[in-house]
């Protein structure tokens, strides 16, 4: 029985995170169409930012929770707004129209282009921010114990999720999205200004890539190569939920959450393996993901 | 026509005048290198500088040959090694990024050779890298010393080496040594678990430390092992289901920031305080947990490097120098590249040759060599001379006032815990260690 629990409580916190990974992937992607391998470098960004902050913060004597709480967040924002926009309005503007792998492959390079300024400006020593997560303790169940800063995560992670889901099918500008995915032309005939729209799409992308790396940092030793290592695992849950789909990001985090707890508490050896048997067996069913949808194609 | 007949004559002129120059280009580069090559030489450096072996390992590595190399350049090392360059040459390194795999190291490996002509090649943290470039050593007949790799496989799979060296040891003396430290110290633990990064490193790991185990303390039961993906860097769930087999020793052969990961979160977690962790490679984490690993937490350093390196000039030396340049003591990976640089000084130095020593000079000097490092006296008696048996040691990590420090040390004799020449290491752990000496 307590493995049963085991499994289910690190189900859902592995799924938690997965979905913060993959939330502005999938975004992304669902309004632009855009497979945005740069998201790792975002993860990467807001994970160096949140741990060289917090090790600031902790070596200066600082040791107010709340105040780590707000350095990951300010720095996470920052970080992944200003790149977002960067990469957008420098890169990805003047290449919209191209074919979908072009785009692929252009923000692959800009994954590899960050990757070695990450390494120009913190260098290849490990950053390691740990003192939020101890700080706050764990709770007792037998011999189980969870970390308090793991239920936050979930609890962050469902409180993202319900925000985009809000934006987007409440909000005014999540109307205008929804038109945009819709068709674009059309939108752009009635008026809709796509790029404005595009931009902003990209830095709130962007921006939740950094807010799942800089909620990682206290967890992580944060190193050379960590948004490479992530960028997988988000694509691996995008495609199995559905590229373009929040829902199915969510449901498809659920999924290899639950199937990798469950192989680590009876089968470790099958770990490595689940995730990516969960992502094939679902395609040989459904080759657009579980809530993707086939698009038709324009001539 | 003429101005057809005149564009020919043209051309002609400056071909033949190109040709002249790059002729005469050629032979005046020649001469520079032959000159350049009679004062100095070039040894090629493989670490990892980029990816996530870069920070705790590769950078360390390359900072520590860097001081020897500039440090026999200026002659300023501690006896025997205080004359100026190697064989009177000045060093020279050229470093190669380690990141790519084996395929890419094997051409790296080549243009090294080929291409910037050096005179020996001194590398690799990777085991798989060890043992795709081993050969290609041997093929191309360049002196090659291995400084940091830990598979036993790699002399078994050459046979008979002639270029081939490694200047530290393996992962059957790190775990042989980590299971005869817990029957030393431990002797009543019962529950045994462990988590492996999930490649050869922590499969051969886990194998070589559960065999010597079975021999060492054959009450104790292994009650679950958890192979997580290499860089993965959250390990909760594995935690977790560690928690639920209720060891009283965690086992791990995890290395770098994987390894620091799970220190913070499995302490974080509790599962410290229920279980004592013996990490093999733990060593290169003890002036950077900072109080995260709880006392008693059993570390190695892959032998005498680190804070595990005795008192001698060398290591007083290199401790002092590493310090301060890079503001921190030397972990083992330093440790390990500054003894590879001392045996290509020794070698070179004992080769007779006149200028730059050959390969075969090399190897010929160093094979069954008995050399002084920062870690002791180093002697080549294994693999028919071209690999180091060195003590292994393990110790508790202590914190206290800011200050980290290793107590109850414990050092087993290289016999001890390397299989002689002629053994498959695994089945002389299951043969019950023949001819090993412990005392």
């Amino acid at each position: 029985m307590l493995t049963v629990w085991a499994i289910l409580i690190d189900g859902f916190i592995y799924a938690s995170w997965l979905f913060l990974v993959a939330a502005g992937l999938t975004v992304i992607y669902g309004v632009m169409r855009i497979l945005n391998m740069a998201h790792g470098s975002l993860y990467a960004l807001g994970a160096y930012a949140a741990a060289s902050a917090l090790g600031w913060y902790y070596a200066d004597g600082g040791d107010q929770l709340w105040m780590a709480f707000a350095i990951i967040a300010v720095c996470a924002v920052a970080i992944g707004a200003v790149t977002g926009l960067a990469i957008e309005r420098g890169l990805l503007r003047i290449m919209y129209g191209r074919d979908e792998i072009l785009m692929l492959i252009i923000t692959f390079a800009v994954l590899l282009i960050l990757e070695d300024v990450m390494k120009l400006v913190w260098g290849t020593t490990p950053y390691f921010a740990y003192q939020p997560y101890a700080a706050m303790g764990r709770i007792n169940i037998d011999v189980l114990t969870v970390s308090r800063y793991d239920l936050m995560v979930l609890v962050v992670s469902i409180v993202i999720g319900v925000g985009l889901w809000f934006w987007l099918e409440r909000t005014r500008i999540g109307k205008i999205l929804r038109s945009i995915i819709h068709d674009r032309e059309v939108s752009k005939a009635m008026g809709v200004n796509v790029g404005r729209m595009f931009t902003i799409t990209f830095m709130i992308g962007a921006t939740l890539g950094a807010i799942a790396g800089g909620i990682t940092a206290p967890i992580i030793s944060v190193v050379p190569g960590i948004g490479i290592e992530v960028i997988v695992l988000a694509f691996a849950v995008v495609v199995t939920g559905g590229l373009g789909s929040i829902t199915g990001a969510a449901i498809g985090a659920i999924i290899v959450g639950l199937a990798r707890a469950t192989s680590i508490h009876t089968m470790p050896e099958l770990e490595l393996f689940i995730i990516y048997a969960v992502m094939a067996a679902v395609l040989v069913f459904r080759p657009h993901g579980l809530f993707g949808q086939a698009v038709a194609r324009k001539i | 026509m003429k101005t057809t007949q005149q564009r020919t004559i043209w051309q002609k002129t400056l071909l033949s005048t190109a040709t002249s120059v790059a002729l005469a280009s050629a032979g005046v580069m020649g001469l520079a290198t032959t000159a350049h090559a009679q004062d100095s030489f070039k040894v090629g450096f493989v670490t990892f500088l980029s990816g996530g072996a870069s920070g705790p390992f590769g950078v360390p590595a390359s900072q520590g040959a860097k001081l020897v190399v500039e440090a026999i350049n200026e002659g300023t090392l501690p006896a025997p090694y205080d004359s100026v360059g190697v064989n009177g040459l000045q060093l020279e390194m050229v470093e190669v990024d380690e990141a790519g795999g084996p395929t890419k190291q094997v051409e790296e490996y080549r243009n090294l050779v080929q291409r910037q002509n050096v005179n020996a090649v001194i590398g690799y943290i990777s085991s798989g890298d060890c043992l795709a470039v081993g050969p290609v050593a041997e093929e191309m007949q360049t002196f090659t010393i291995a400084f940091d790799c830990g598979t036993s496989r790699m002399f078994e799979e050459l046979e008979d080496p002639k270029y081939v060296f490694r200047t530290g040891l393996d992962a059957v003396a790190d775990n042989v040594g980590a299971a005869r430290y817990l029957a030393e110290t431990r002797p009543d633990a019962k529950r045994i678990a462990g988590i492996q990064q999930n490649y050869a490193w922590g499969q051969d790991s886990w194998q070589d430390f559960t065999l010597a185990m079975e021999q060492l303390m054959p009450e104790a039961e292994i009650v679950n092992n958890q192979t997580p993906q290499i860089f993965q860097g959250s390990y909760g769930t594995e935690i977790s289901a560690l928690q639920t087999r209720r060891p009283e020793i965690v086992h791990s052969s995890m290395w770098g920031g994987d390894m620091e990961s799970f220190v913070a979160q499995a302490n974080a977690r509790g599962l410290l305080a229920q279980a004592t962790a013996l990490l093999t490679t733990g060593e290169s984490g003890l002036h950077r947990f900072d109080g995260q690993a709880p006392n008693g937490t059993i570390l190695g350093g892959r032998g005498p490097f680190g804070g595990f390196m005795p008192e001698n000039d060398l290591s007083e030396w290199f401790s002092k120098a590493y310090e301060e340049k890079h503001g921190t003591p030397p972990s083992y990976p330093a440790s390990k590249a500054a003894q590879a640089i001392l045996a290509l000084k020794y070698a070179a130095d004992n080769s007779d040759a006149d200028g730059v020593p050959s390969s075969e000079e090399l190897a010929a000097a160093l094979k069954g060599a008995k050399f002084e490092s920062v870690s002791g006296t180093v002697n080549m008696g294994l693999a028919g001379g071209h690999q180091a048996v060195q003590p292994m040691l393990y110790g508790e990590y202590h914190f206290e006032d800011g200050q980290a420090e290793l107590r109850n040390v414990k050092s087993y004799p290289g016999d001890c815990v390397s299989a002689p020449d002629g053994y498959n290491a695994q089945e002389w752990i299951k043969e019950g260690f023949p001819g090993s000496s412990c005392d």
